[in-house]
């Protein structure tokens, strides 16, 4: 496997992360370094274990019964698979972005405030700012800024996926994990999300998986390509993507399997 | 050429053969069951009502004394000519049993329902669950009989008076709408998608706050529907509660004072009564309010789960 040299500034590390569904070995060996304020896309067949390992990283899959955990995911200076970090203070810090936009039957102002309002936040002229700054943050406020009392549901796809943002971003997380944000979504949709998260690189750190080759080359600054539970290879998108270093690689680039 | 290919094509379609025979008879055959259900609850309908408003067509009963008069004897006449049907008692006592049976059996079944589908979801389903399915099929008699041979004297021994009452009514009716309830509140609670709870623990909530704010507000309307359906059950049982509530037909100033209900009373009458008389009209004027008190029930529920899917 082969770590690209010039991350220094990681934020997130694994060491030998391993991974068992009971006795299905998911994830096996992985040692990846994510850089800070860059977005990194995880890309590799159905399967092959980056939706897993995206949430090995808030503790998603602590939910699952008959799941282990072997190895270490060090953010900053804490090791987040340790029994004594609390999943809910892990997730305040690492925002996670689900496939389908997962809004809540609740109006637009409450989905946003629902983050800040069970960490605490009762007042509520703090909550209108933070609904209005992270709906500018997500490119939406524009949009619904007249009717934040209405249904999130009646909003479209496109829309509901960014207010999911928002509402993450509402939370003040450090990282966000994005899993396949768009594959539900048109291409115009698909589009402004992109632009979204590309936006959101300055002041995230970004971790997406993706099935889609053409985003992962146009938004992402590294890729790790995932095969059967393993990094295969690992390195800045535009080296990956026009000169990588296995035929696994190519081929999957290529559209050869998936 | 094009012409004669659906000249063709339209003779095989539209050609008898014995497919669309046995089409036309499952259908017809369904048709009918529809027609045939349709009419019976037409009929009842109109026999309730016919015989129901008669009370105060026929025997000149005041619609008035009906709901606000406090003394039920159909059999004689007030002072002025109009038979004696004040059927305040009983609606007092229906309402009175059904609200509060709902106000014990709600939480508990809401509650019950949260830990088998969020905190144990296992021994929910190995264990609770059977055991709901077992209390739902249990008759209503035995419920009535367990009341009054154990909460009846239990009563008695606490509190002043014969035991019989709104009070023991409502014991025997929490515990015998609990299981419809919960089991209703749990396919409500597990409807809630999933993905809504990985949010909301991705935001950083705690399995509380994900229970109480998002899994319990997003199943609110079939939490409702789920008390409104015990309510509905409460309304009607006549069995049970006639053997624990002492059927006196007074307004009770306590809940362990014996009281009756529209349906108990019912029961108790209409054996004793004559098809056509006024006694047997009154009754099925009770009978009516039931009826309309189920309709309310059943409107309640479509208009929440129209609510629901809006």
């Amino acid at each position: 496997m082969n770590v690209v040299e010039s991350i220094e500034r990681s934020v997130i590390q694994t060491e030998d992360l391993q991974f068992y569904y009971n006795t299905h070995h998911a994830l096996k060996n992985i040692n990846l370094k994510f850089e800070e304020k860059k977005i990194t896309a995880l890309i590799g067949p159905s399967g092959c274990g980056k939706s897993t390992f995206l949430r090995t990283m808030n503790r998603m899959n602590d939910l699952i019964p008959g799941v282990r955990t072997e190895g270490a995911i060090w953010i900053g200076n804490e090791n987040i698979t340790e029994p004594s970090i609390d999943p809910v203070e892990l997730r305040k810090k690492v925002g996670m972005v689900f496939q389908h936009a997962s809004v809540f039957p609740f109006s637009i102002y409450e989905n946003i405030a629902y983050g800040p309002r069970t960490h605490g936040e009762r007042n509520k002229k703090v909550l209108d700012e933070i609904v209005e700054e992270n709906l500018r943050a997500a490119a939406l406020w524009d949009e619904v800024k007249d009717h934040l009392d209405h249904p999130a549901t009646g909003l479209s796809g496109g829309q509901q996926q960014r207010l999911t943002i928002a509402r993450t971003l509402a939370t003040k997380p450090e990282i966000l994990l994005m899993d396949e944000p768009t594959s539900a979504l048109d291409p115009i949709s698909t589009a402004k999300v992109e632009d979204l998260i590309r936006t959101l690189k300055e002041r995230y750190t970004i971790i997406i998986v993706t099935h889609n080759m053409q985003q992962a080359a146009r938004i992402s600054d590294f890729t790790a390509f995932f095969l059967n539970g393993e990094v295969k290879e690992y390195g800045q998108t535009a080296t990956l993507f026009t000169n990588p270093l296995f035929s696994e690689t190519k081929d999957y680039i290529a559209g050869k399997f998936g | 050429m094009m012409a004669k290919t659906i000249k063709e094509i339209e003779h095989t379609l539209y050609r008898k053969n014995s497919k669309m025979r046995t089409e036309r008879f499952g259908k017809s055959l369904t048709f009918l069951a529809v027609v045939l259900t349709a009419a019976i609850t037409a009929a009842i309908l109109f026999l309730v009502f016919s015989k129901g408003l008669s009370t105060f067509i026929m025997n000149d009963g005041s619609v008035k004394d009906f709901f606000t008069g406090t003394t039920w004897n159909p059999a004689e006449v007030n002072s002025l000519g109009k038979p004696i049907i004040g059927a305040l008692p009983f609606i007092v006592g229906s309402l009175a049993i059904t609200g509060i049976s709902a106000l014990i059996a709600g939480p508990l079944a809401i509650g019950a329902a949260i830990f088998m589908s969020e905190i144990a979801p296992n021994a929910g389903k190995r264990i609770m669950q059977p055991v709901i399915e077992l209390l739902v099929g249990i008759p209503s008699v035995v419920y009535g009989f367990i009341g009054l041979s154990v909460v009846v004297p239990f009563l008695r021994d606490l509190f002043p008076g014969s035991g019989f009452g709104i009070a023991a009514g409502t014991i025997v009716l929490s515990v015998m709408i609990l299981p419809t309830v919960t089991s209703l509140a749990l396919d409500a609670i597990q409807s809630v998608p999933r993905s809504l709870r990985e949010a909301s623990l991705a935001l950083g909530s705690t399995r509380w706050q994900m229970i109480c704010k998002v899994v319990l507000k997003t199943a609110k309307p079939g939490l409702l529907m789920a008390i409104i359906f015990g309510m509905a059950r409460a309304f009607g049982e006549a069995l049970a509660v006639q053997m624990v509530i002492g059927n006196a037909s007074v307004i009770p100033h306590s809940l362990f004072e014996p009281a009756s209900t529209i349906t108990s009373i019912l029961t108790m009458g209409m054996g004793y009564t004559v098809m056509g008389q006024v006694e047997n009209n009154a009754l099925w004027s009770l009978a009516l309010i039931l009826l309309l008190m189920s309709l309310f029930f059943t409107i309640i529920v479509r208009m929440i789960g129209k609510g629901k899917s809006a």
